[in-house]
């Protein structure tokens, strides 16, 4: 699935980096804590959040994220949007839960990305 | 010898985060990448993450040696009463700020230790911890 096509699953407006909207997509996941993110996710996948301050550009710096999608109508500020811009981020916003979000993409073919963390990992 | 070392100052959200991300460029420059980056990466932000929400303040340090990356956190306490109970999975003394910004999900030490090759945390009640990880990029230059 490419970024444009969840932009019609979602009816969702961008925010910014409207120039790579044909960047393929593979999995996605969900979620407001970004240590979970850290933790749970190992390869470039879409992130689906609630959460709208500078830890969510960190996660995606950190993780080679290449799209971010604010469920719930969320917009962040113009600061953030802006620093999203220059590093060459897709940023989505979609006016449902994160729920409907998350199933309309599954309903689309998108999958969840697997999870990192292995059961040889727990401590 | 590279080395770059970072002051990571109590309760900084706003720049927390950035030792992290210069420590990333500064290897991605140096030709890392890949899978060995990204746990470099993601373990150095969830030390400094440390420092910002449960220190008192402190440092990070980032050196390469032979074959290894290290990456050092020394702070000024306040120490952690009980390392097991800390590097459980889930579990978070993390307060309510930090958890507003998306922190205190509980896996910050055991995703650092998942995330290294060679994990030590010492940590004295009243004086500070400190925690070295130590990343082997011999054999991982497929990434």
């Amino acid at each position: 699935m490419t970024i444009s096509d969840i932009v019609s699953i979602l009816e969702a407006r961008i925010l910014c980096g409207e120039d790579k909207l044909s960047t393929e997509v593979y999995s996605a996941c969900c979620s407001d804590l970004m240590s979970d993110v850290l933790a749970f996710v190992n390869e470039k996948t879409v992130l689906l959040t609630g959460l709208t301050n500078m830890h969510v550009l960190r996660t995606a710096e950190i993780l080679d994220l290449k799209c971010l999608i604010f469920a719930r109508g969320k917009i962040p500020n113009d600061d953030i949007i802006a620093r999203a811009d220059q590093m060459n981020l897709v940023v989505l916003t979609a006016n449902k839960t994160m729920f409907t979000c998350a199933g309309l993409l599954y309903d689309g073919g998108l999958r969840g990305a697997a999870m990192a963390w292995k059961e040889e990992d727990k401590l | 010898m590279i080395q770059a070392k970072y002051s990571v100052q109590k309760g900084d959200y706003l720049r927390a985060g950035e030792a992290s991300a210069d420590i990333k460029r500064v290897l991605k420059r140096l030709g890392i990448e890949g899978t060995v980056l990204r746990r470099i990466s993601v373990a150095a932000y969830e030390v400094e993450m440390n420092l910002v929400i449960h220190s008192m303040g402190g440092n990070m340090e980032m050196f390469i040696k032979d074959d290894t990356i290290w990456i050092v956190s020394k702070d000024e306490g306040p120490g952690i009463k009980d390392i097991e109970k800390a590097m459980t999975a889930g579990y978070s003394t993390a307060d309510s700020v930090a958890q507003g910004m998306g922190f205190g999900a509980g896996m910050g030490l055991p995703n650092m230790k998942r995330n290294a090759d060679k994990f030590t945390i010492d940590s004295t009640p009243g004086l500070g911890t400190e925690i070295t990880m130590g990343f082997s990029i011999k054999g991982n230059c497929d990434g």
